[in-house]
């Protein structure tokens, strides 16, 4: 459980950062907390050939609440400095969603721009971009663009970042006071095996688990605009989504678990 | 080592250290970070080791390529089993060939692969990233054969064998009682219950995984291994055979050490490779498990099924008991126990704490290919007590009684009694342990909240657990080594303080402090005057290590015994010195030696230890000079019995199956506990690993035998969160035979809690009409059980 060898930079602009993934490709990886890619690397699953280390480029670590009620989160900004963040009323959500990411360990040294770029399609914050209809901002050598995290998350652990683009942050455009997000795992901190995120104003219900991307299922929306109770927006939910049986885990219970998750975020969310 | 400071309670309000909270005197250096454990170890010119692991469940080796691992920048050597040409690790019992099948582990894979993760080569190098690129670099050719990946497979008629000499892949097959007419018994009886249940596989995981530090000393023509093991004497053993050195040239210490839990009570293959590369280039070298080997390549433990019945009469006392328990080993037999440790445990001691008239068990280990099995704290217990608690509840269903009725009126109450496997039970409080858990539990109210309409369920687990087995005991089981005594060393220095050395090993149970205990109440000293010597083959005459919970019975019955005769040297040279009879003389509790009807008149030690190592001449006749003393202790008869009753309450949520303990109290019986504070912390590590097992860890393979549990992503061992709050009650009925009546008290927390919480989660079902007998419980069956109760 050591990595294979790689040669480590120590990137210390976004220009910086960026031109050096532009020179040296996709033999290099960008790291910032490290908490899964320092792991993979240690299997050897993952081995590039060059680390650009940006935790340490200034202003990528500050939460900004616009006057137009927009929140923007530096893509260094870790989970714990957002879950211990005053966010205000609207956007509460995220600060309660931090306490299932791993553990606090986990969380001081994470990052929201990490976890996102990462894209796991059970994490709290992927779901929570797609729910929120955020914006991750990304630098390239062309400049910043802005995308849209309907259109980031492509596939499994795959986006629409270039190879030379850095995320530096992500803008959730508006607050979403009635929201909830929960999980189900065996044990607190794991992935979830099924994670279900509810805004009610949007109508908008995002789904971790049970596809390669954080997936929104349009006929529960539909019945939770429709004002259907919780229970029976999560049936739809359940009976909605595309899942096969897995080693320990069949599509009946991922649906059971969709079916409670589901109605127990619409519940949250009315609190 | 003396320790740091001590604070808090330091005596009990008599005065003595027994039975006192003492403050671990451990704890002062681990807490600050200044333990020496093996990976703390860096001695000049230190090479660090890494193995090349076999990639393929099963399979021919065809050929071993190192010339390019050689090649990697850093890497100093590599070895292969045809370099190093080490023995063989054997492990025998003095059975016949149709009940145990010897078989051996070579050091590296020689011929032929039998688990996913088997070194094949080990690589040396400057350090441990460099050895990593070095073992990426070999080439090792297999010709792959079919995998034998569980026990039905191993059993099945033209299964591939694991090992040729072993048909039907089975190692043990004992059935070691059948009483006469027992089929009788069950033909007749008016209640007649069953259980099936197959238990996950699991490892120990201990904190620190295993290691080594091993290096050639010219000087002393010795190779010393500083290695995290149970048992020091028996790694000197395996490595001098395997090596071919006298044991006189291997030195064996043991640093502190991060748990062991049984996973380093055998001796490992990796600890033999690297002292012999060490041996080889005649520099050190160090190996340090990384936790993907530890997870898919260490000692594991647990993986078992059985087919038990348990015949009862109309009143609910049982009358016979019919079991069938098949073990999966895995690739290899362990040493020093062999595979038969977990059959033979299950075999002969499965009736636990019941008057069991008729008995009838067959028991067997077979092999395939996973990583091999050792003993893992509890052994064997914890599957048969939940299964045998499994067959009392669905007795109590069956029958209309109430579960802790139907145990009440089958637990052992007279003693010494003993079974119908022959083994005689000193006196325990199984009933009274039972009878105070329920107690705990009503009034607490949770059988109030069991009426509610929430989803919840009490559960418990009544056992007695055979502590320290002596040679006696080992001897039944019938294996070549009979790991039975201790022997135990004290000197007194100039100064008047004290060394005693134990056989015994911790791993984490304090015995710097619980033996200094024993040692500080017959000498009447401070603790802190009293050092504990364990873990070096060069110090110790000769031990067994620490395991099955005989380190207080055993090795602290030594200790005690030894420092009784110094005591006695003591007041003989008191006695000549102040010229009276030595029956008028008396330790006096306060490091001296006084006389019984004038106390105002005494020596102190250090005034006696003068006298006998520098001014020999004032010594009475006959008595040499210097202070020191040997003693040793083996267990008379089939030993002592600690018990306990745990009691759960799980709330399961029906919307995901979830499974939530909200109180666990346990009631245990270890006679008297030499340091109360000590026995908690083992109840409570123990129930934690129990309930690990209950509900959490398993080891799982994929149909070709590769593990599908490399991390602790999967291998999801439970954290501080998932373990409750736990009461801990305490009766004592004392030993008759131990030093000051203590029984063991290492291993009943882990083989209570399977039992307790299955039953739990199986009482809070008990409207759904489903049973889960299988552990670690499957959230997804507790919510299908809900599902179709709900609708």
């Amino acid at each position: 459980m050591k990595p294979a060898p790689f040669t480590y930079h120590r990137a210390r602009s976004v220009s910086g950062a960026v031109g050096l993934l532009a020179e040296l490709g996709d033999d290099a990886k960008v790291i910032a907390g490290g908490q899964s890619l320092v792991a993979m690397m240690n299997f050897r699953l993952a081995r590039p050939e060059h680390l650009i280390d940006i935790a340490r480029i200034p202003g990528l670590d500050a939460i900004e609440r616009e006057d137009g009620a927009a929140l923007r989160i530096g893509a260094l900004v870790t989970h714990h400095a957002v879950e211990t963040a005053d966010l205000g009323p609207g956007f509460r959500l995220l600060p309660d969603a931090m306490r299932w990411i791993g553990h606090l360990p986990i969380r001081t040294r994470g990052t929201v721009g990490g976890s996102l770029a990462h894209a796991d399609a059970t994490a709290e914050w992927c779901l929570l971009a797609v729910l929120l209809d955020a914006r991750i901002v990304a630098e390239g050598p062309a400049g910043r663009r802005e995308i849209a995290a309907a259109d980031f998350f492509q596939g499994v652990f795959t986006t629409a970042l270039e190879p030379d683009e850095l995320i530096v942050e992500v803008v959730f455009p508006r607050p979403a006071p009635r929201s909830a997000l929960t999980e189900f795992a065996e044990r607190k901190g794991d992935f979830a095996i099924v994670a279900a995120a509810v805004d009610l104003d949007a109508a908008r219900i995002v789904l971790g688990g049970v596809g390669p991307v954080p997936l929104r299922v349009p006929r529960a929306e539909a019945a939770l605009a429709a004002g259907a109770a919780p229970a029976e927006v999560g049936a739809v939910a359940a009976e909605e989504i595309d899942v096969r049986d897995e080693p320990g885990v069949s599509a009946h219970y991922r649906r059971g678990l969709t079916r409670t998750l589901v109605a127990r975020a619409c519940e949250e969310a009315q609190l | 080592m003396t320790g740091g400071a001590v604070t808090g309670p330091r005596f009990r309000r008599d005065g003595a250290w027994v039975g006192a909270s003492v403050p671990r005197r451990e704890d002062p250096r681990l807490l600050a970070g200044r333990g020496r454990f093996v990976d703390d170890i860096t001695l000049p010119g230190m090479l660090h080791a890494q193995f090349v692991r076999s990639t393929v469940a099963h399979g021919w080796i065809r050929a071993v390529d190192l010339d390019e691992v050689r090649a990697v920048p850093g890497v100093v050597a590599a070895f292969s089993a045809a370099d190093l040409a080490l023995g063989d690790i054997t492990a025998l019992l003095d059975r016949p060939p149709h009940e145990f099948v010897p078989t051996s582990m070579p050091v590296l894979a020689r011929d032929k692969v039998r688990f996913v993760g088997e070194p094949v080569a080990i690589v040396i190098a400057r350090d441990p990233y460099a050895a990593e690129d070095g073992v990426e670099a070999a080439v090792v050719e297999y010709e792959e054969l079919e995998p034998v990946v569980g026990d039905t497979a191993a059993l099945a008629d033209g299964a591939p064998l694991v090992h040729a000499e072993a048909p039907r892949n089975t190692l043990v097959d004992v059935s070691l009682f059948a009483t006469e007419g027992i089929d009788e018994v069950f033909a007749e009886a008016p209640c007649v219950v069953r259980v099936r249940s197959k238990t996950g596989r699991q490892n120990a995981l201990p904190l620190e995984t295993r290691g080594v530090v091993a290096s050639w000393d010219d000087r002393d023509e010795q190779l010393h291994v500083k290695t995290n093991t149970q048992i020091p004497h028996q790694v000197r053993t395996v490595l001098a055979r395997c090596a071919g050195l006298d044991e006189k040239q291997v030195r064996v210490t043991v640093p502190d050490m991060g748990g062991g839990f049984g996973q380093k009570c055998v001796v490992g293959r990796e600890e033999i490779a690297a002292a012999a590369a060490a041996l080889r280039l005649r520099r050190p070298v160090k190996w340090i498990e990384d936790r993907r080997d530890a997870l898919t390549a260490a000692f594991l433990a647990r993986e078992q099924r059985y087919d038990v019945r348990a015949a009862f009469d109309a009143d609910g006392r049982i009358l016979a008991l019919d079991a069938d328990v098949v073990c999966d080993m895995g690739a290899y037999s362990c040493y020093p126990f062999t595979a038969g440790i977990e059959p033979l445990m299950a075999s002969a001691e499965m009736p636990s704490v019941y008057r069991v008239p008729a008995y009838r068990v067959r028991g067997r280990a077979v092999t395939t290919n996973k990583a091999p099995t050792g003993p893992y704290r509890g052994v064997s217990r914890p599957q048969y007590v939940m299964v045998v608690e499994r067959l009392m509840e669905r007795a109590a269903r069956e029958l209309g009684l109430d579960p802790v009725e139907i145990r009440r009126r089958n637990v052992i109450t007279v003693f010494p009694y003993t079974g119908v496997n022959g083994i005689t039970y000193d006196p325990g409080s199984y009933r009274e342990s039972l009878e105070l858990c329920e107690r705990v539990l009503r009034e607490e109210g949770w059988y109030d909240l069991r009426d509610t309409g929430r989803v919840i369920g009490i559960g418990y687990a009544c056992f007695s657990e055979r502590t320290g087995y002596g040679s006696g005991a080992f001897a039944q089981r019938r294996m070549q080594v009979v790991p039975g005594f201790d022997i135990s060393e004290i000197r007194m220095d100039v100064s008047g303080t004290v060394s005693v050395t134990t056989g015994t090993m911790s791993h984490g149970q304090s015995h710097e402090t619980t033996m200094a205990q024993l040692v500080a109440d017959r000498l009447g000293l401070d603790i802190a005057q009293v050092k504990v010597v364990q873990g070096d083959t060069d110090r110790i005459t000769y031990g067994f290590g620490s395991f099955a919970s005989r380190s207080i019975t055993i090795g602290g019955s030594a200790v005690a015994a030894a420092a009784e005769k110094l005591g006695a040297q003591l007041k003989e040279i008191a006695a000549h010195l102040m010229e009276v009879d030595v029956d008028a003389c008396e330790l006096d509790g306060d490091g001296g030696v006084r006389l019984r009807d004038d106390p105002d008149r005494r020596l102190s030690f250090a005034e006696l230890a003068d006298v006998a190592y520098l001014r020999a001449h004032l010594l009475p006749k006959g008595v040499g000079p210097g202070l020191s003393a040997t003693a040793s202790f083996d267990v008379p008869g089939d030993g002592t019995f600690s018990n306990a009753t745990h009691g759960v309450v799980v709330e399961l949520d029906p919307g995901t199956g979830g499974v939530e303990i909200l109180r666990y109290v346990c009631v245990e019986d270890c006679g008297v506990a030499i340091n109360p504070k000590v026995v908690d912390g083992q109840c409570r590590g123990g129930i934690a690993q129990g309930i690990a097992g209950a509900l959490f860890e398993q080891v799982t393979y994929d149909a070709a035998g590769q593990p599908l549990a490399p991390s602790l992503m999967e291998y999801k061992v439970p954290t501080a969160s998932e373990i409750p709050d736990i009461a801990i009650h305490h009766l004592e009925t004392p030993c008759a035979f131990t030093a000051n009546g203590a029984k063991g008290a290492g291993e009943g927390g882990t083989i209570g809690a399977p039992a307790a919480v299955l039953n739990a989660v199986n009482d809070a079902l008990r409207d759904t009409g489903v049973e889960l007998d299988d552990t670690p419980i499957a959230r997804e069956a507790v919510f299908r059980a809900l599902e179709a109760h709900r609708g």
